[in-house]
């Protein structure tokens, strides 16, 4: 494995950068549309709350794969030219932006009503009472989640392997196939895989003990 | 437009439910076997034995926070250098399973801590063995807090299962991809019959598991 790592050290680092941007756009680009749907979700129209919810069931109950697929297979075929990398992080941006919906949602409804009634009552608009009250506190609710969220995407961007993403998982294909030495490449991207989600998970479990028994 | 309804041809259709077969039966064997040992695997953590429940979670840290796809690798690629050959359903249902128990066993850890911890003294004082008091009083009342995260894991696996296609296990996804590789046109009736698909199945699963929540906690006013 050391040999492995040794040997094919800019690959697996490349590949380490591309699955780590890939997260973090997706995760940026998550976080907006799913706070944009959460705040659909909890709506007083009605019929906004059900555009919110049917986006969210849907995606939450279609694989990644058959999402991010269909951009890279779709969108180039019919559409414009994208690479797999482009793909596949709108594929896991999509994905997750359910799922984080559904995690600020709940941050959002643990903030209590009450809440809202008192920063109505000193004069504050909704928007305001919203963006100045309420979105703050459910902030801190929402992070650990959040965090949890991350590591996910960080792990689901190995689907990017399927698309030509050149991400970890990707290059560990193509190590694989070259030193033919598949239990050593695949510990060795196991290994980097653990460096990013490892720590995080600990970090996210010490803060939920810390902020949410709090 | 036309074009777009040749693909949802009999023939097809029927070779698309072939595929959902397949990942039915994936799912579900690797549901039974995920289960059994992901509770075992939990009880091992929550127990406290010195050295034995930290090792257990560590392992099960470990395999949580590795990629599905990257187990997948492992199992059919990795493990015949070290003699063992698995052919491509059981290479899936030996990954789905590894990685399944150590979620499930997060899920009834946290279920089992939930359970307040005055119900196993009260248990014990009462007279019953630790374990009797693990098996009569802790874990069904864990069981029922831990049925709605349980389910939606289980919804999780069932799309995860579609990664299998990448080591060419014949389920839906793989079956949808050789039929849209034969004509372009396919290609975005194919993907909408997946998504259909899988949205079905993994619906119907969450609102079974809404249904059996409701009445669980029906049941516990009574």
């Amino acid at each position: 494995m050391i040999t492995i790592i040794t040997e094919h050290w800019g690959e697996l680092l490349s590949g380490l950068g591309y699955t780590l941007g890939s997260s973090v756009i997706a995760l940026i680009g998550s976080l907006v549309i799913g706070t944009v749907f959460a705040l659909m979700e909890i709506s007083t129209y009605k019929w906004v709350r059900g555009i919110g919810r049917t986006y969210v069931e849907i995606i939450r109950n279609i694989p990644l794969l058959v999402i991010t697929m269909g951009f890279y297979v779709i969108v180039p075929t019919f559409f414009v030219k994208i690479d797999g990398f482009t793909a596949g992080t709108i594929g896991l941006m999509i994905y997750t932006s359910a799922f984080i919906a559904e995690t600020i949602r709940a941050g959002i409804e643990a903030v209590s009503t009450g809440q809202m009634e008192g920063a109505r009552s000193v004069g504050l608009t909704y928007s305001q009472a919203m963006i100045h009250i309420i979105l703050p506190q459910a902030v801190k609710m929402v992070i650990p989640p959040l965090g949890n969220q991350f590591i996910n995407l960080v792990k689901n961007s190995s689907v990017l392997a399927f698309v030509a993403g050149f991400d970890l998982m990707y290059q560990g294909k193509i190590i694989a196939s070259t030193t033919f030495n598949t239990f050593d490449t695949y510990l060795a991207v196991g290994v980097f895989y653990l460096i990013i989600t490892m720590p995080l998970s600990y970090l996210m479990r010490y803060l939920e003990k810390k902020w949410v028994t709090a | 437009m036309q074009e777009f309804l040749n693909a949802y041809s009999w023939v097809n259709l029927r070779f698309l439910l072939d595929g959902l077969w397949v990942t039915i039966e994936v799912s579900v064997v690797s549901i039974i076997f995920s289960f059994i040992i992901g509770t075992l695997l939990g009880l091992g953590r929550y127990v406290q034995v010195k050295y034995f429940s930290a090792i257990v979670g560590f392992i099960i840290d470990i395999i949580r926070n590795l990629p599905l796809l990257l187990i997948l690798f492992f199992t059919y690629f990795s493990l015949p250098s070290i003699g063992i050959r698995l052919s491509v359903v059981p290479a899936s249902i030996v990954a789905m399973t590894i990685f399944e128990s150590a979620m499930l066993a997060e899920i009834v850890r946290s279920g089992i801590s939930a359970v307040a911890t005055g119900q196993m003294e009260a248990a014990r004082s009462n007279g019953l063995t630790y374990l009797q008091a693990m098996r009569y009083i802790v874990m069904p009342q864990a069981f029922r807090k831990m049925i709605p995260p349980i389910v939606s894991q289980f919804i999780s696996l069932v799309k995860d299962t579609s990664l299998a296609t990448i080591i060419l296990l014949p389920d839906l996804t793989e079956h949808a991809q050789i039929i849209y590789g034969q004509n372009v046109n396919y290609v975005i009736p194919m993907f909408v019959a997946l998504a259909a698909i899988y949205f079905v199945v993994n619906f119907v699963l969450s609102q079974a598991s809404r249904w059996l929540e409701k009445r669980l906690s029906r049941s516990k006013i009574n």
